[in-house]
């Protein structure tokens, strides 16, 4: 069992919670993530690790409500404890004296980046930070971004925070103005998709964050599989970050939607039957 | 032996077979000729004294009939179901040659289940501690045996598994029709009980590497992380949506019950028409799943002929009772999706059979025909090999092979105190001998403790 310590809105639908976890804390590089599973009768998911603390031996994860699992970790308490953890999985982010990193985040993206941002700050990389969301209210962790990167840019779809568009408009500015060694994004499929395409464009090298489903995590189910310069990979193991200029978008944003009916089914099920309200967490 | 009536098992998931009853088992065992050198015993992985626990059956002391598989045998329940019985045991039972071997695994499944029938409370063992700390990595068989053998030799033995749930195969991969979890549990609070701890949600190599293990507290290690990562075809849309790998389909359902979604949150695709590829205990079990979860037509493609299928025979002869339907000779070459990704056929080439190969059966080869099956799911279930997470993280540890540790007939690897078994140094195996492993090595492993005093 995994006892929740600190539980915190950070946006509308995202919560950030740290969890006592002392040896995957020891452990966790940027770039890995846990899989949990609430209760006895929960499904294993994936969650990047925000942050992580080895004295505290606690970990923090970032997750935006939008399925029953999530709904149902969002509502836990303070106090109490998740029924399984397990982790740090997945491979670290090579960190390397880059030159000029700049790191793209959509919505809850922002977990995995923030990680690999103080990573790359202790490797002394000039980072720029671009964050998007709808509005202001849905950008994630913009305060804590602008403490570690050396600027931060930020895009909303109606300019109430920063510039009005999209992150692409804003990376574009950056890679026309300023010399840019890599790119890091993560987000949404279709954002990293448009990340990837124009940094293609300027032959930048690129690394994108993938959020394949996944089962166990260990590389033994073959569910995280995606198609990275025509070769399957299983993002569990070999992943979650792959050069964002080989891998197959369509496909992976096709597999992504594959359970679309059970998990609408899942969320009316429980929103129906306990409106969220339920004592027991299944 | 019994099973149920295939029209309604292949609905549901409870147990097919069900076991000699007592007078069928004792007249079993009258059949056995008591050899003076049985030649069943040489065919058993871990030489169980056959003939002796026959004799007790055939004497109606079944008590003591199971006491005598003890000795060998942590999980008779287990094996007398799975073992391919006749390809060891009955395979080599010298009746065989005239009429039917005697039916060793229907019998020694028959003494552990009628232990449990009769709720007989486990002969408390004594065991002198000794204080001493092994590490056990991997739940399945080969280091649930090892464990076992090596806390009634007084050590202090933790087992570390991966996932949330202990028993390896025996929990996530073989179906509950046909190795029911309550099994898998009670044999696993039997070895608890010898004073076993078992820590869930440890990845070896991840949440520690077996160097810290070691420097920390344990002063052996025990690998049986079993040869969990699947092995598939490469070919065009094996990507597809509703083309499983046979270990996530299994997963999804036995380990995660998601045959009960949406009590339990896990889903997985119910299809019509499923062509589950391969031949194997894990194909036969991928398509009677399917089956169970309301398939109306299950093919199994397999590129040889039925006599080559490396399964049980004991599972095709089900599998075929439930009406799913063999493909032979027959090997995928592209899966074909719609415009939204999703698989709408399979296309094969026909086989014709030529000379044989190392193996031992005949090689498969294109006729130069090919065919098309429409079906809407596909389960590739074509083997596994060794998953490198934890053997990466060991350096300078000898491996052979696609990443199996190279170890002695004990266990040995050429690392003092590190010894492994199982899958993950044979390759994917049998329940049996992934146990059998397991008891040498832990022997193996009281040699080198007493060694460094
Ligand atoms: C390596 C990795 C790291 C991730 N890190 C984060 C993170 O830090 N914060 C965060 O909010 N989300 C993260 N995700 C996505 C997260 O796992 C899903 O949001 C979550 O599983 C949704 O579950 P649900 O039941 O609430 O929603 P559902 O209703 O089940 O699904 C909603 C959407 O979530 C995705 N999803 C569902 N199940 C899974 C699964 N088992 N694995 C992956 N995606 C799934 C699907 O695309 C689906 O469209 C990560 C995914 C991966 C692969
Ligand atoms: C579907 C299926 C059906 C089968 N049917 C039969 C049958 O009928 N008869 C038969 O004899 N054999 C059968 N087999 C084969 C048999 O199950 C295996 O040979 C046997 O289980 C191997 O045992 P093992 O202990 O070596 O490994 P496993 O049973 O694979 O167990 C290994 C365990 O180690 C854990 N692990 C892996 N990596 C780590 C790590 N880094 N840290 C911690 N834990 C880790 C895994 O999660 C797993 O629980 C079948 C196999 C499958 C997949
Ligand atoms: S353990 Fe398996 S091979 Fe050995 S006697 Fe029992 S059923 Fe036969
Ligand atoms: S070989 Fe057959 S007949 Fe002989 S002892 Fe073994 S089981 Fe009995
Ligand atoms: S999640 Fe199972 S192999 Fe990656």
């Amino acid at each position: 069992m995994f006892k929740i310590l600190h539980r915190e809105t950070v946006a509308p639908q995202v919560i950030s919670m740290t969890i006592e976890a002392p040896y995957i804390a020891r452990h966790a590089k940027a770039g890995n993530f846990v899989v949990i599973r609430i209760n006895e009768k929960g499904e294993r998911f994936p969650l990047t690790i925000a942050d992580s603390d080895k004295e505290q031996g606690t970990i923090t994860l970032l997750f935006q409500k939008i399925g029953k699992t999530t709904e149902v970790l969002g509502k836990m308490k303070t106090g109490s404890s998740i029924r399984d953890v397990v982790g740090p999985l997945g491979h670290e982010t090579p960190i390397q004296e880059y030159g000029h990193c700049v790191l793209v985040g959509g919505g809850i993206g922002s977990a995995t980046l923030f990680p690999i941002l103080t990573a790359l700050k202790e490797k002394k990389n000039k980072a720029t930070t671009i964050l998007g969301a709808r509005t202001r209210d849905f950008l994630v962790w913009p305060d804590k971004f602008s403490k570690h990167a050396d600027e931060t840019l930020l895009t909303t779809d109606d300019g109430s925070s920063g510039r009005k568009g999209l992150v692409t408009d804003v990376l574009k500015e950056v890679i026309e103005t300023e010399t840019v060694h890599v790119v890091i994004a993560v987000g949404p499929v279709r954002m990293m998709q448009a990340v990837s395409a124009l940094t293609k464009n300027y032959s930048i090298k690129t690394l994108v964050s993938l959020n394949p489903l996944m089962v166990e995590g260990t590389g033994m189910c073959g569910a995280c599989r995606v198609t990275v310069g025509g070769v399957t990979r299983f993002a569990c193991v070999e992943g979650p970050e792959f050069d964002a200029h080989e891998v197959d978008f369509q496909e992976l944003a096709n597999r992504l939607g594959f359970y679309r009916d059970e998990e609408m089914e899942s969320l009316q099920k429980y929103k129906t039957t306990c409106k969220g309200k339920c004592k027991k967490t299944n | 032996m019994r099973a149920r009536d295939p029209q309604k098992r292949r609905r549901d998931f409870k147990e097919v077979a069900l076991g000699l009853t007592q007078a069928q088992a004792m007249k079993e065992a009258k059949r056995c000729l008591q050899c003076k050198k049985p030649k069943c015993v040489a065919g058993c992985p871990v030489e169980i004294d056959i003939p002796k626990f026959i004799a007790a059956i055939k004497a109606g002391d079944f008590k003591g009939g199971l006491g005598v598989i003890r000795n060998y045998n942590m999980l008779p329940a287990i094996c007398g179901r799975v073992c391919p019985q006749e390809n060891q045991c009955q395979g080599n039972c010298i009746l065989s040659k005239k009429s039917k071997p005697v039916a060793i695994g229907a019998l020694e499944r028959f003494v552990a289940d009628y232990e449990i029938k009769s709720k007989a409370k486990d002969e408390p063992v004594t065991i002198k501690p000794n204080g001493i700390k092994i590490a056990v990595i991997g739940s399945g068989p080969a280091g649930l045996t090892a464990a076992a053998d090596l806390a009634k030799l007084g050590y202090e033995v933790t087992i570390f598994e991966a996932l949330h749930e202990p028993g390896g195969v025996l929990t996530y991969g073989i179906p509950e029709f046909r190795l029911p979890k309550a099994i898998i549990h009670r044999e696993i609070e039997r070895i608890k009980k010898l004073g076993v701890k078992i820590v869930v949600n440890w990845v070896v190599g991840r949440t520690e590497t077996i160097e810290e293990l070691i420097a920390e507290e344990f002063r052996a290690v025990f690998v049986g992380v079993g040869a969990g990562s699947p092995k598939y075809m490469k070919i065009p849309g094996e990507n597809l949506n509703n083309v499983y790998f046979a270990s996530e389909f299994l997963t999804r359902v036995n380990l995660m019950k998601a045959h009960q979604f949406p009590a339990y949150d896990t889903p997985v695709k119910r299809a019509k028409r499923v062509a589950v590829v391969g031949g194997g205990n894990v194909a036969m079990d991928a398509a009677r799943t399917a089956m169970r979860l309301g398939a109306e037509k299950v093919y199994i493609v397999y590129r040889r002929t039925e006599e080559e299928m490396p399964c049980r025979l004991e599972e095709v002869e089900h599998a075929k009772e439930e009406g799913i339907e063999l493909v032979l000779l027959a090997n995928p070459k592209e899966i074909i999706g719609d415009e939204r990704g999703y698989v709408k056929a399979i296309k094969c080439d026909k086989m014709i059979l030529c000379e044989t190969d190392e193996s031992g059966r005949r090689k498969p080869s294109c006729s130069g025909e090919e065919f098309i099956l429409d079906v809407d799911q596909v389960i590739m279930a074509i083997g596994q090999t060794s998953n490198p997470i934890l053997v990466k993280t060991i350096s300078g540890l000898d491996l052979w092979g696609a990443g199996y540790i190279k170890t002695d007939y004990d266990g040995k690897t050429n690392i003092p105190g590190i010894f492994a078994g199982g899958d993950i140094s044979t390759g994917a195996a049998t329940v049996i001998s992934a146990m059998g492993a397991g008891k040498r090595a832990a022997r193996a492993i009281d040699g080198y403790i007493k060694s460094l005093r």
